[in-house]
């Protein structure tokens, strides 16, 4: 299908679905599709390469105050798709016939519109293959390419629309060394540059050179360390499950709550904001709700949480715009004031993390974090590095890491691509900076 | 009764049949429904209904891909049209030469047990759930409790030009309940969780019911425990704790693929190395290890993995050696060794590679009460809730919900936010009593995700609980 052929398709569905409905019958709709194309590689060659060919869409019935949804797959060939769409009704009413009024159903009826294309150059298979295979000779590298366009759709019965359509690539790779050393990268881009990847290869080429030396073995106990932002991007993506959500902290499931009760605090260093206007994801969501900024902490303190229409209805609380799981999609944490060339010097003697790993929760109450170590991680002396490490776990709670151990944050912020395919590819993002911290405590 | 989308498939099939190139079609059509009420609301039901086909094709020795959810005869050719263009691409950079399978004649239909029966209504499941939720007690302690339901139906024809056709029907059940209890200053969560193949009676004979008094009576225990003392204690893993420690440190590190390292950038690779095979010692005497499809109910049984290879059981580990990895057909041609059917794939938009299906310890011969009365200074441990190993599969910490102190051969005091550590190189040496089949709990998890693009997949495992000497355990800090 081509670009055009998807917005028309959801459109002309969209139109056939509203001569559809009974008397006094409303529906959303929720299209994602994508035209993706998939290469894995191992030691610098293709290990397996695919398109995926994909269009969903969530149809939501509502009538009076009872409503149930359903996620089909479409094939974009208009009969086929709305006599699968007309089934899908026809299961969705009996389904109403059985339910009671939903208490918290909270319903936008506001009539609006919303389009953004982000046009991409990705470039021809063929190209890509020959490129990062060229790139590659004489190295083990292994990574992911993904690309292609990706299509988000809204819709409903009162006459609200959105479409958001844009084009790009990610390439997320590592170069090891025979002795198990590894330095990983990603290359994002709309607009694909051979040249910009080829630096890249290039200095992580050199990266990889300095993990040459042999590895040095830690003991278990507190060291002072830089988490570089995709370091600290993991420990904000493991908070981002449900820490922010209305619905966890009301259900006391949140990992902040002693942050919400006012029983603990974080450094005043840390301003943490959703800014979905900044990032690659669409400014509306599968309820129909425009996605708004919400400052989440500010000066170390809680001051706002995601909150969606069910939250707002069965928490008397102000909806913003979150999605169903409440979860963020495009935090920023504003930069400090330590320059990212000064950082070696100002850790002096410690750890340079480059990324952790594997966090979930050792306590959930106090916020306590567990993970590894992974990816170029180095002992550093006198502001020198010395030696990558072996690979060590942590476990260490949110309120010391970004709390009362956090010593500064980087002037300088680096930009997360989530580069998550799970079911479909996603369009997350965070711009973080690095943290240096007083002690991190390593069990393991 | 055969669908349109496989009526659909067979003649497009039918099209490819004198090829000259190996070509396959995987088509899955999945109806799931999730229902759920929490604190005696119902929430509103949502179903999925996916349809998608996945094309396979060999040109010149290098195989490629193409998936569409477009399954018109049209879309059908578009797809295997773009998986040759994608194949010429590789043009000598492709990794391997792919062996071609040889599924000749192979004609099977696999069927989840008690797939006749018929499944109540939406109406009369969610009657149950609000029953099960009633079932909490009225205590201003429980501010939060649903119970939940999802059931999943799922049909995927495997055919290839070689005359292979594979059909699997496989129905799926995950019952669950979660309650939360806080104190005012703290909380504590307890669930309880079912995965299995079957009927409507994975639920109903299962005491889903009286499992929701159960969990609400323990999570408002475990308000008032006190935290797991620290220290080095023999520890008693339940079978809700096991599946984790099987999955992690087990399954995971025997995975064909990440040996091979095609799983470096993303989940990781294994401590274990293709030399160990036949040999290593894995752990005690006491332990022995199955990739076994063939267990009644297990979440994935099944008669064929995703590329058409018959799926049989096969010891991983025998009496604490290390018998064989878990690695598909290409895996197996790769690396020379040998392996299971093990090559799947989450849904009809991803390609196969080597995941765990069924992966089980082999039940010992000690009951309950002589698993715990071995114990002098221990813990029980149940239900897992917190998990992190590193990209080798080797240092590992574990949390679960609940804990019981055990002190000479006796159950004593509730503890809460039990935790543990260790190296999985070292760990299942410390195996010193396995349950007998009295213990054994045939469970499962629905999400384990690995791969790239990523895949999540349903996992079984069965296990008896299991003893293990002087572990680090700790609790949580308030």
């Amino acid at each position: 299908m081509s670009n055009c052929r998807f917005a028309s398709a959801f459109k002309t569905l969209e139109h056939w679905l509203k001569y559809q409905l009974h008397a006094q019958e409303h529906f959303t709709l929720w299209y994602a599709a994508e035209d993706s194309q998939f290469v894995r590689f191992n030691q610098g060659k293709v290990r397996q390469a695919y398109p995926v060919l994909q269009i969903e869409l969530t149809v939501r019935l509502i009538l009076g105050e009872r409503h149930a949804s359903a996620r089909i797959n479409l094939s974009g060939e208009f009969e086929q798709d709305t006599a699968q769409l007309g089934q899908t009704l026809t299961q969705l009413r009996g389904i109403l016939d059985v339910l009671p009024a939903d208490p918290y159903l909270l319903l936008n009826t506001e009539l609006w519109t919303s389009e953004r294309q982000v046009p991409g150059r990705v470039p021809e298979l063929q190209q890509v293959i020959d490129s990062i295979c060229g790139l590659s000779q004489g190295l083990d590298m292994v990574g992911i390419y993904a690309a292609g366009t990706l299509y988000r759709g809204f819709a409903n019965s009162w006459g609200a629309r959105g479409w958001h359509e844009c084009a790009n690539a990610l390439f997320d790779w590592s170069l090891f060394d025979a002795s198990g050393e590894a330095v990983k990268s990603t290359y994002g881009s709309a607009d694909w540059d051979a040249q910009v990847l080829s630096d890249l290869f290039e200095k992580a080429r050199e990266q990889l050179h300095h993990l040459s030396t042999p590895r040095i073995s830690l003991k278990p106990g507190q060291y002072r360390a830089y988490l570089a932002p995709a370091a600290l991007d993991e420990v904000l993506s493991m908070l981002s499950y449900d820490a922010f959500s209305a619905k966890a902290f009301a259900n006391r499931q949140s990992a902040l709550q002693q942050l919400h009760l006012g029983q603990q605090q974080l450094s005043p260093l840390v301003n943490l904001r959703e800014q979905p206007s900044s990032g690659f994801e669409p400014g509306f969501g599968h309820d129909g709700a425009p996605r708004q900024d919400v400052d989440l902490i500010r000066a170390g303190q809680l001051v706002g949480q995601l909150v969606n229409s069910r939250s707002q209805a069965e928490y008397s609380l102000q909806a913003n715009g979150a999605d169903q799981q409440e979860m963020p999609h495009t935090l920023v944490m504003a930069p400090g004031e330590l320059a990212t060339a000064d950082v070696l010097r100002e850790l002096g003697t410690g750890l340079y993390i480059s990324n952790l790993w594997y966090l979930n929760y050792s306590d959930v109450g106090s916020a306590r974090l567990t993970g590894m170590t992974r990816f170029a991680t180095f002992w550093v002396e006198n502001g020198q590095i010395i030696a990558p490490i072996e690979t060590m776990r942590f476990d260490d709670s949110v309120y010391d890491m970004l709390g009362t151990h956090l010593l500064a944050l980087t002037r300088e912020q680096a930009l997360c691509i989530d580069s998550g395919t799970y079911e479909r590819r996603g369009l997350d993002s965070h711009v973080l900076p690095g943290a240096l911290l007083e002690h991190l405590t390593l069990t393991l | 009764m055969m669908s349109r989308a496989q009526s659909s498939l067979r003649r497009f099939m039918q099209t490819c049949a004198h090829w000259p190139d190996f070509v396959s079609l995987r088509l899955v059509e999945q109806q799931s429904r999730t229902l759920a009420v929490t604190r005696n609301v119902i929430e509103p039901p949502s179903l999925r209904n996916e349809c998608g086909v996945m094309v396979c094709v060999h040109v010149d020795g290098q195989q490629a891909f193409a998936a569409t959810s477009d399954i018109t005869l049209p879309g059908l050719q578009q797809a295997l049209e773009r998986a040759q263009q994608t194949a010429k691409a590789l043009r000598g950079n492709g990794l391997v030469q792919h062996p071609i399978a040889n599924n000749q004649g192979i004609r099977a239909h696999y069927r989840s047990p008690e797939l006749d029966l018929p499944l109540p209504d939406t109406a009369d499941w969610l009657a149950l759930l609000m029953e099960t939720s009633r079932q909490v007690p009225n205590d201003p302690r429980l501010v939060h409790w649903s119970a939940r339901l999802r059931v999943v139906q799922e049909q995927q024809l495997y055919l290839d030009n070689q005359g292979a056709e594979i059909l699997r029907s496989q129905q799926q059940l995950f019952p669950e309940i979660g309650v939360n209890a806080f104190d005012g200053q703290h909380s504590q969560r307890r669930t309880y969780q079912v995965a299995q193949q079957g009927s409507a009676n994975i639920v109903t004979h299962t005491g889903f019911l009286d499992e929701a008094r159960r969990v609400a009576d323990q999570a408002l225990q475990l308000l008032l425990a006190p935290n797991t003392p620290q220290g080095q204690r023999d520890v008693l893993l339940m079978p809700d704790q096991m599946i984790l420690q099987i999955h992690e440190s087990i399954g995971h590190p025997l995975e064909l693929d990440r040996i091979l390292g095609d799983e470096r950038n993303y989940a990781g690779t294994s401590f274990v190395t293709p030399d160990m095979f036949g040999h290593y010692r894995y752990g005690s005497d006491l332990l022995n290890v199955s990739f076994d499809p063939n267990v009644t109910g297990e979440l994935v049984s099944y008669s064929h993995d995703d590329e058409g290879l018959h799926a049989e059981k096969q010891l991983l580990i025998r009496q604490g050696i290390l018998q064989r990895p878990m690695g598909g057909a290409l895996s197996q041609a790769r690396s020379a060794l040998p392996g299971v059917a093990n090559s799947r794939a989450c849904n009809w938009n991803r390609a196969p590679i080597d995941r765990m299906a069924n992966l089980n310890i082999e039940p010992g011969d000690q009951s309950m009460s002589q698993l715990i009365g071995s114990i002098e200074h221990g813990i029980l441990m149940a239900t897992n809730r917190s998990w992190s190993i590193d990209d080798a599969r080797n240092k590992f910490q574990f949390g679960c919900e609940w804990g019981q102190l055990i002190k000479n051969g006796e159950l004593g005091a509730v503890v809460k936010n039990p935790n543990y550590r260790g190296i999985s190189s070292q760990f299942w040496r410390k195996l010193s009593a396995v349950g007998d089949a009295s213990t054994n709990a045939i469970m499962g998890t629905p999400n384990c995700g690995k791969g790239e693009p990523n895949q999540a997949v349903t996992v079984g495992h069965a296990s008896p609980a299991c003893v293990f000497s002087h572990l680090d355990v700790f609790g949580g800090q308030a």
